[in-house]
């Protein structure tokens, strides 16, 4: 276990070297993508302005909501950033190596490619969140701070899971299913508002097949002592971030699977 | 002349094959979509006071712009990338054809073959089944799809104009990821611009990117009148002709000081 740790150390340490190498191109990089996710609270505030609520939410509730999937995210898709380049390397064989290394297949994965240009979505998803949070002079307890990271953890796991899961699918269909885009991309675009507002099926769907509602919205009515608590039960929220936990696992699991059927391209 | 009416359809040939891709990008922009009107939908539920635009008109607004979101110059073109990297851009240099409008006429074909391929089947869901309705009237039709040619002479310039930054950054790292945020945030690509408060207006109706998007919608829902076409396509003219000028003599500047790498 420690030797598995020390070495995604080294790779981190690689991946932060590799990146500095082109430290203008990463600078530029971080600030674009700064901007580029700064745009959706852009978004946010100015219909915000228009409209002034949002189904009985206001700016700073949403802006936790926002901050909270936002900062999951940055995290989520930095470490598993291998996974997603993972079909490249079933087409052309590199899996195979992986394979006859004495290591587990997920660490190499992982190890594979690591982005720190999303910085710059998680430096506006914290500024978002906090600015929210202080609008609102939440009181602080200790269950709510822990609640906050778990729930950030739970995103950061549901990713992660999410991007386990595309590549795995290219155990079978070799090329990249860009359709789990919409889930990871997508889920970001749909988590970023309350997921109460959208129509019941879509809410359902992103409650019970893909757990989408798990990694903000439920931590949130506790952290923000929304008035939907009282009608849900009373731990839900409490316990929401190990459900982005055990999708993670779920989704490992499945990655074992597709291990197993592995069968190389041969080229 | 000949020359680059080859390229466009040699381009275009070539693009349509990207079918897989068309299908994924049909499911997302039709994901994407869902949930904008659904968000908008939400908004809209929560006020009682009238808006510049109705909940409808959004709606066909979203879907138009779901329909043809490939013609925004939201991407730079990833062969001129290559060919900055790799140095192959000299063997463009030594053709007998003016660079600008070779790269020009690429980016005509990479406009409009995929956006070929996933409006028409977006279109045909979302007029029956998610709200989209016809244009406002057949004046409003012909002057949205005027004003669509001049939105692409437009969106063209400006993706040149990122083509040509890359004489300075090769990679095009930063420049490829600020000029979409600045397409979709200013055009009205993401919220109509009618919605924005009225000093943000005042700045937006002032820069190119409106032309992409907000003047050829709101021709289409005749929210724009359609006798004012000849005041838009004007518009899209001076800021086109301002564009090619700049983005020429931006390329001029960068081939005097090209140096190709490798041998």
């Amino acid at each position: 276990m420690t030797g598995t740790i020390g070495l995604y150390i080294k790779y981190v340490a690689i991946a932060i070297r590799a990146q500095m190498q082109y430290r203008l191109s990463f600078v530029m990089s971080a600030i674009g993508n700064l901007l580029g996710t700064a745009m959706e609270f852009l978004m946010m505030w100015a219909l915000f302005d228009r409209f002034k609520t949002l189904n009985g939410w206001s700016l700073p509730e949403a802006a936790v909501i926002y901050g909270i999937v936002h900062v999951a995210f940055a995290i989520g898709e930095t470490i598993p950033r291998g996974f997603d380049v993972f079909p490249g390397m079933i087409k052309s064989g590199d899996f195979d190596r992986i394979l006859l290394r004495p290591r587990n297949t997920v660490l190499q994965i992982l190890g594979q490619e690591i982005q720190f240009s999303k910085v710059g979505r998680l430096a506006q998803g914290l500024c978002v969140l906090l600015w929210g949070a202080s609008a609102l002079h939440i009181i602080w307890t200790p269950a709510k701070i822990a609640l906050t990271i778990g729930a950030i953890i739970g995103g950061v796991c549901f990713f992660f899971g999410l991007f386990v899961l595309q590549a795995t699918m290219a155990f079978w269909t070799i090329d990249s299913l860009e359709i789990i885009n919409t889930l990871t991309d997508g889920g970001v675009e749909t988590a970023q508002f309350p997921i109460s507002i959208y129509r019941p099926w879509f809410r359902r769907f992103f409650t019970f097949v893909v757990p989408l509602a798990f990694v903000n919205y439920f931590p949130s009515l506790a952290i923000l002592d929304r008035p939907e608590n009282a009608t849900l039960p009373a731990l839900l929220s409490w316990i929401a971030p190990g459900v982005g936990v055990a999708f993670l696992i779920v989704c490992l699991q499945a990655w074992k699977i597709g291990v197993r059927h592995y069968c190389s391209t041969g080229s | 002349m000949r020359a680059y009416w080859a390229i466009i359809s040699a381009r275009f040939r070539t693009l349509l094959q990207y079918r897989a891709a068309a299908v994924a990008g049909f499911g997302t922009q039709l994901f994407w979509g869902l949930i904008r009107v659904m968000i908008f939908a939400a908004f809209y539920r929560s006020t009682k006071s009238s808006q510049p635009m109705t909940f409808p008109e959004v709606v066909t607004y979203i879907w138009l712009g779901q329909a043809l979101f490939a013609m925004l110059p939201w991407s730079m073109d990833g062969d001129i990338r290559a060919m900055m990297r790799t140095g192959t851009v000299a063997y463009e240099l030594l053709r007998p054809m003016d660079l600008y409008w070779t790269w020009y006429c690429r980016a005509i074909a990479m406009r409009i073959a995929p956006t070929l391929l996933r409006a028409i089947p977006l279109v045909i869901i979302a007029m029956p089944f998610l709200g989209m309705k016809l244009p406002a009237s057949v004046g409003s039709g012909i002057a949205w799809a005027a004003a669509t040619v001049g939105a692409l002479a437009v969106g063209c310039a400006i993706t040149n104009l990122v083509s040509v930054s890359l004489f300075w950054t090769i990679s095009g790292e930063g420049v490829s990821r600020l000029i979409p945020v600045a397409v979709w945030v200013f055009s009205g690509a993401i919220i109509p611009l009618p919605l924005l408060p009225g000093w943000a207006q005042s700045v937006l109706y002032a820069l190119p990117f409106r032309d992409l998007v907000d003047t050829p919608f709101r021709l289409y829902l005749g929210h724009i009148p359609a006798c004012d076409i000849w005041y838009v396509l004007a518009r899209q003219a001076v800021w086109t002709v301002a564009m090619v000028t700049l983005g020429r003599w931006v390329m001029a500047r960068g081939t005097r000081m090209l140096v190709v790498q490798g041998g």
